[in-house]
């Protein structure tokens, strides 16, 4: 049954199936709402679990380390600034191997200060040894943390599950929740094979010389990139059981004859999708929604953009001093194509300025413009800024 | 006979065992075996980065025979707090111990430790303070005494040494009204188990710290660290006090004090205070003051009372004997 919810509160719903029993947080705009409808739960008696006020993010993430390690599952969320502070502690959670699931609400990064939304923030630490699953809308917020529990017992580990704060955050949708049963016949009991337990003592994050490092990271790569299975697998299975796929590690819509392709990230999807109807005129256009941005699912891009003419990719952070993030991945995967499609980089809405629907023929149109793989902040208005920033 | 079953048959269990990687004469080894034989068998550890960390568990090997977790340097009280709620909602009585030096105590890791014993949780957390970042070579940390050199407060024409004061820890953390927050000392070993066997018996946070001479960053004989970790008590410098919810509950009061030279000049890091300079006279005037301060506001003089146990030999380390000896 379809409810109208904020996605914060449906986020927070989709927590409590989990049954987690160990929840850490500390406050940061946009993920409040989350954290907040958690803590309601669990003041009603609706969620029996320990929620715990932290003093820091950095505690938020060593808290739930600390409770997973010991056997139960655990949940925090954060955003922006919040995830750059925990960064040291993502890294760490991800190299010990530990299966955890966050929310990324996702948020610009300061200097300058900005409470609104792009992805600069889990952009940030993409690198850390987490799964990242970016969503388009909420219902698929809802899904895949359901499903990212799963990926991450399944593979220990631990998965961030990006929602574009705001967008998302504090937009109300019909969302269908799905049943207490529904989740238990899903997903089992914590179980993590490393439990700190006294009869069978061991001794994790230990000091490793380099005789031993590079084996380590080899096989939490190995491991990230094995994940692309079980992502897809996951998805299929909790379609068995709710009906809805999120969208494994990507998806492609549009018409079957399209030769250009627009790739994107979050919630930005949903916008494109309504400026296709909005534009019918337009020439005909994919949509890529990636889904999976780590692992990075090469082998399906490359599947996706075979035979295509140009790939247009528009993301919602930027590499300061070098260009696109999500758009430099695509062409170096893209590139081992025989027939390459020509890559296009574009950011736009960042720090929360908003897309709107004429961002599609405003993409297109580029396409007449001489090729340039150098990314462009599209929306970016010049005329705001001193001549010799231009 | 079965190896499994060594652990069962030891004379004492031990948390820490031998062979690890520490320096000649690591009180903080001591001190953490010490700890653990207290602790028992039925305990998690949180282990801040550190000697600590680094020495016991080179992979693949490990000295620990209690479940152990290093995660970070700033965190372990953070990720004790989660193993503690974690145990808590599985129902099971497992106490958490958090351990960390005093770099990770006094400085980096200071604010997840207050935000842990605000938030009540049932961890005790152990100091091992050794006054200084003794792993990446002896650099200063707020733990670090008055006029101590280390490498980054070198004595030189315009310094004698650390400018500041070592920071009262204790004070602080007390001021938390958390139940039990106490600091012993490696030369008295039965201190230390009676420190810790009581932090045990809370339902809540408790707090010790121990007073760890180095040998490498003091710059003294490994032979030597008992001996000096004696006198930096009997001087007054590391008063053994105990307190209650805030509150002063008890102190281990001295038989025969002892003048602060007899502590310093038995290390090279205080070599600079014993020159001819009137600086070094002055600074070593300013060491006394806070040894004078210390048994004045403590209250340390046993004046002849017959319960001050200060004295040499009264507390070795004995093997063997009983489990909980």
């Amino acid at each position: 049954m379809l409810q109208a919810l904020e996605g914060s509160q449906a986020v927070a719903q989709a927590v409590a199936l989990c049954r987690p029993q160990v929840i850490a947080a500390y406050p940061i705009t946009p993920q409040t709402h989350i954290v907040e409808n958690i803590s309601k739960l669990v003041a009603d008696g609706k969620l029996k679990c320990e929620f715990i006020s932290v003093e820091s993010e950095f505690s938020a993430a060593s808290v739930v380390l600390g409770a997973a390690i010991a056997g139960s599952r655990a949940y925090t969320a954060s955003a922006s600034q919040g995830i750059l502070l925990m960064a040291e502690v993502l890294f760490n959670i991800a190299g010990l191997r530990v299966p955890l699931v966050m929310t990324c609400a996702n948020r610009a990064i300061s200097s300058p200060l900005s409470i609104w939304n792009d992805q600069q923030d889990s952009m940030a630490v993409r690198d850390a040894g987490w799964i990242q699953l970016y969503c388009a809308d909420n219902q698929e917020a809802v899904d895949t943390t359901i499903q990212a529990y799963l990926i991450a017992e399944r593979t220990e580990l631990p998965v961030m599950v990006c929602m574009d704060g705001f967008t998302l955050t504090h937009t109300l949708e019909g969302i269908d929740i799905p049943t207490q049963e529904q989740v238990d016949n899903f997903l089992p009991a914590y179980k993590f094979s490393r439990t700190l337990n006294p009869q069978n003592p061991i001794s994790l994050g230990t000091l490793v010389s380099p005789d031993f490092y590079s084996e380590a990271r080899h096989s939490h790569h190995t491991a990230i990139l094995n994940a692309q299975t079980e992502i897809i697998a996951v998805d299929q299975e909790w379609a068995k059981i709710s009906g809805r796929c999120s969208g494994g590690l990507l998806t492609v819509e549009g018409p079957e004859e399209a030769k250009i392709a627009i790739l994107i990230i979050g919630s930005v999807y949903g916008t494109l999708l309504a400026a296709m109807e909005e534009f019918p005129e337009e020439q005909p256009v994919k949509l890529i929604k990636l889904r999976s941005f780590r692992p990075f699912p090469i082998d399906a891009l490359k599947a996706a953009c075979e035979g295509l003419d140009d790939v247009i990719v528009l993301e919602r952070a930027i590499g300061l001093g070098s260009g696109a993030i999500v758009g430099l991945e695509v062409t170096a995967a893209l590139a081992e194509l025989a027939n390459p499609p020509k890559v296009h980089n574009f950011a736009a809405g960042l720090g929360g300025r908003d897309i709107p629907l004429e961002m599609l023929p405003r993409l297109l149109a580029t396409l007449n413009e001489p090729s340039d793989r150098r990314l462009r902040i599209i929306d970016v208005e010049l005329d705001k800024l001193p001549e010799e920033d231009r | 006979m079965d190896f499994s079953q060594l652990r069962n048959k030891q004379p004492r269990f031990r948390g820490l065992e031998s062979g690890h990687r520490a320096c000649t004469g690591c009180a903080e080894a001591l001190a953490a075996r010490l700890v653990t034989e207290a602790a028992g068998p039925d305990v998690m550890v949180a282990n801040a980065t550190g000697c600590l960390e680094i020495f016991t568990t080179p992979w693949p090997e490990s000295a620990w025979r209690i479940p152990w977790v290093h995660s970070l340097f700033e965190n372990a009280s953070a990720v004790a707090a989660g193993m503690e709620a974690a145990l808590k909602v599985q129902g099971k009585s497992t106490k958490v111990l958090a351990f960390g030096g005093d770099g990770s105590t006094f400085d980096i890791g200071f604010q997840s430790l207050s935000g842990m014993l605000e938030r009540g949780q049932n961890v005790l957390y152990v100091c091992f303070d050794n006054e200084a970042y003794m792993n990446t070579g002896i650099q200063r940390s707020s733990s670090t005494p008055h006029a101590a050199m280390t490498t980054t407060s070198p004595p030189g024409k315009e310094r004698m040494g650390k400018r500041h004061l070592k920071k009262d820890i204790v004070s602080i953390i007390a001021a938390h009204h958390i139940p039990y927050a106490a600091t012993t000392s490696v030369a008295y070993p039965s201190d230390i188990r009676k420190k810790v066997r009581r932090a045990m018996a809370i339902e809540g946070p408790t707090f010790l710290q121990i007073h760890c001479p180095c040998p490498l960053g003091w710059g003294h004989e490994g032979y030597k660290s008992i001996e000096i970790a004696r006198l930096a008590v009997q001087t007054g410098l590391f008063p053994l006090i105990e307190l209650e919810r805030g509150g002063l509950a008890g102190v281990m009061p001295l038989r025969n004090i002892r003048p602060v030279v007899d502590y310093l000049k038995e290390q090279q890091r205080f070599r600079h205070l014993f020159t001819d300079e009137l600086r070094a006279k002055e600074e070593l005037e300013h060491i006394q003051a806070i040894a004078d301060h210390n048994i004045e506001i403590y209250n340390l003089r046993s004046d002849g009372h017959k319960d001050a146990f200060d004295s040499e030999g009264m507390d070795t380390v004995r093997r063997g004997g009983m489990r909980w000896a």
